[in-house]
């Protein structure tokens, strides 16, 4: 079976994250990795890939900066047999469509049975690309799967709901979404490092995937961000030692001041 | 005036609150028109008329229940093309986004996603980065599409027409390759939904697994519950309840913390909240950054007293 994983190279959530004066968000000057969230999507592809015990192959594809290979390489370190960097200076500041046109476009030059991603990239948390990529393919897409399992030629997924627990069944090829739920990742092993370092990174550009640059990027997006504001930090509040009750006391007092009582 | 087309968000034929935010806010753009799928009752024509649904398009689903949200976003596409509208507002659940990703690549279209505020224009606010950065967008190609987030306008009730025009759609084969197999409903808490409340109650690692108090509180203030990450991971509140980066989003008039130390994938899910309290033992912990009250104290001893003052003081 041929799987593919999408990721994406994010700024650290626990850094500074801001934006470009162009109201872009910042992904050179801020340190980067492979969104936490993705690492799920790599670990179910290699679960599959073992379970299946067979020759399938887990391709992992990243549009992004020329950083985002390392988030290429930590999927490889992990396990995952190959990767597709696409990487254009025309690609910056593409919004969700213009993301899910350059990856759907990837993915149609690649052999693909089902195509997995996480469930919301950890900067932007959209959770739109999936369904997206899956419409651009013309495929099933079933997002937040919290459980994956591929019998022949369908995929099911139990999905928790707010309401009630779904099964859903969807043909293959499909993309599918995983939510952190689905399976802690795995740790790179040492053995997966060294290994790492020989498998193949393919680099793509816009016109290897046939696609124009004034289709994508800042200009052509389908959206304009036309403002961004720092929120005012919240000032420090009232903050007292709980002493023989004094605490609750003075807490019912706040929430009566407040007239949440 | 152009239509807005609703989308609306029922659960088998009850309209949810959420419609009515919707519907408010369509007014504010143009005509609303709203998109019913389903079998639509008298009750559910008078609820949408009550909030301003001038037009009422009823699109009957016997041929697409059970299928996930690709025929929804086909059924939107068709009327897209024939009533041209301003705009289209979906619900931002898991469901309402799908649906809104598709019909965005459907009809060329720019898609902005949790929307907290959307006004004339329209233009957009959304709150970014954990909560720190607010940002105002705008379509720019297309119908704009906007998936908007609960409490994103206070519902007002204004009588609308409401006239209901039979939607026939095809719907492609294409549209039916994912299939809801089962679906085992989940038991109702009886407290209000976690997206939509008022107060939010919510317990970490810090319970050391019991919620017990953390429900007493809540329910002693008319709140919901939520749990951070670590206590829903340790098995202790179902992860429906989850509140932070990949969990809800959640901004209510009150957020009171306990037991739980403020990590950025938890503010990040309740940094937008009016008034912020928290009950943690360690004086050093995170959350108090953001408190407007903290209490420094064993959240075993100070949670059930507080309860019991708020029982007592409501009489
Ligand atoms: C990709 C990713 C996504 C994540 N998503 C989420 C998310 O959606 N939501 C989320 O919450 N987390 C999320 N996390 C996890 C997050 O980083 C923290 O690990 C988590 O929020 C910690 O939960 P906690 O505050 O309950 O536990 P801890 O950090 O262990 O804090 C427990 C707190 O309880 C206090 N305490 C202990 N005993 C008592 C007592 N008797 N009385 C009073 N106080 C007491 C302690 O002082 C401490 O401050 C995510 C992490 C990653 C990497
Ligand atoms: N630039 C990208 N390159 C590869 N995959 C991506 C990219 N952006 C998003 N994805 C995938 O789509 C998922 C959802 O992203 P988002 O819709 O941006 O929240 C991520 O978890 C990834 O699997």
């Amino acid at each position: 079976m041929n799987i593919v994983v999408c990721v994406k190279y994010v700024p650290d959530a626990t850094a500074d994250r801001r934006f470009e004066a162009d109201n872009t968000v910042d992904r050179v000057g801020v340190d980067g990795l492979l969104s936490e969230l993705d690492e799920y999507a790599v670990e179910q592809a290699l679960q599959l890939k073992e379970k299946l015990g067979d020759d399938s192959e887990v391709t992992v594809v990243s549009v992004g900066p020329d950083n985002a290979g390392d988030a290429i390489r930590k999927a490889l370190q992990m396990g995952a047999d190959k990767g597709v960097h696409v990487v254009d200076d025309a690609i910056a500041g593409s919004d969700a469509l213009g993301t899910s046109l350059v990856l759907a476009e990837a993915i149609k030059k690649l052999p693909h049975d089902i195509v997995l991603c996480g469930m919301g990239s950890t900067d932007a948390v959209m959770g739109v690309l999936p369904t997206m990529l899956a419409e651009r393919l013309g495929l099933p897409g079933v997002t937040f799967a919290s459980e994956v399992t591929v019998n022949g030629s369908t995929v099911t997924v139990r999905r928790d709901g707010d309401t009630a627990t779904e099964t859903i069944e969807a043909d293959l090829p499909a993309v599918v979404s995983v939510t952190d739920q689905s399976g802690e990742a795995r740790y790179p092993s040492f053995k997966g490092i060294m290994a790492a370092k020989k498998k193949e990174v393919v680099t793509q550009s816009l016109g290897d995937l046939g696609i124009s640059g004034d289709q994508v990027g800042l200009s052509a997006a389908w959206t304009a961000v036309e403002g961004t504001e720092a929120r005012p930090p919240r000032t420090a509040g009232e903050i007292v030692k709980d002493a023989d009750g004094s605490g609750a006391s003075a807490l019912v007092e706040f929430l009566a001041s407040k007239k949440f009582i | 005036m152009a239509e807005v087309l609703v989308l609306v968000d029922h659960v088998d034929g009850a309209i949810r609150k959420t419609t009515n935010e919707l519907l408010t806010i369509a007014r504010r753009l143009g005509e609303p028109s709203a998109v019913f799928i389903g079998s639509l009752s008298d009750d559910a024509t008078a609820a949408l008329k009550q909030f301003g649904a001038e037009k009422i398009y009823s699109v009957d689903d016997a041929d697409i229940k059970g299928y996930l949200v690709a025929p929804k976003a086909e059924v939107l596409a068709q009327l897209v093309g024939s009533a041209s509208p301003a705009a289209v507002l979906i619900s931002a659940s898991v469901e309402g986004k799908e649906i809104a990703g598709r019909l965005a690549v459907k009809t060329d279209s720019g898609l902005i996603t949790d929307a907290i505020d959307v006004q004339a224009g329209p233009v957009t606010t959304q709150s970014v980065f954990a909560g720190n950065f607010t940002v105002t967008a705008k379509v720019t190609k297309g119908t704009p599409i906007i998936a908007v987030k609960p409490n994103a306008a206070a519902p007002e009730a204004v009588d609308g027409a409401g006239a209901v025009e039979s939607v026939a759609v095809s719907i492609s084969d294409a549209a039916k390759g994912a299939r809801v197999t089962s679906s085992e409903p989940k038991a109702a808490s009886g407290r209000p939904e976690l997206t939509e409340a008022a107060i939010v109650v919510a317990g970490g690692r810090g319970t050391g697994g019991d919620f017990s108090a953390v429900e007493a509180l809540a329910d002693s203030l008319g709140g919901a519950v939520g749990a951070s990450r670590a206590a829903v991971d340790s098995g202790w509140y179902p992860h429906a309840f989850q509140i932070g980066q990949t969990g809800k989003v959640v901004s209510p008039q009150l957020y009171i913390a306990n037991g739980i130390s403020g990590a950025i994938q938890h503010r990040a899910g309740m940094q937008t909240s009016k008034t912020i309290i928290a009950v943690n033992k360690d004086e050093e912990a995170p959350i108090f950054e953001l408190v407007d009250f903290g209490v420094v104290g064993d959240l075993h001893t100070v949670v059930p007293a507080v309860t019991e003052g708020v029982n007592q003081r409501k009489g």
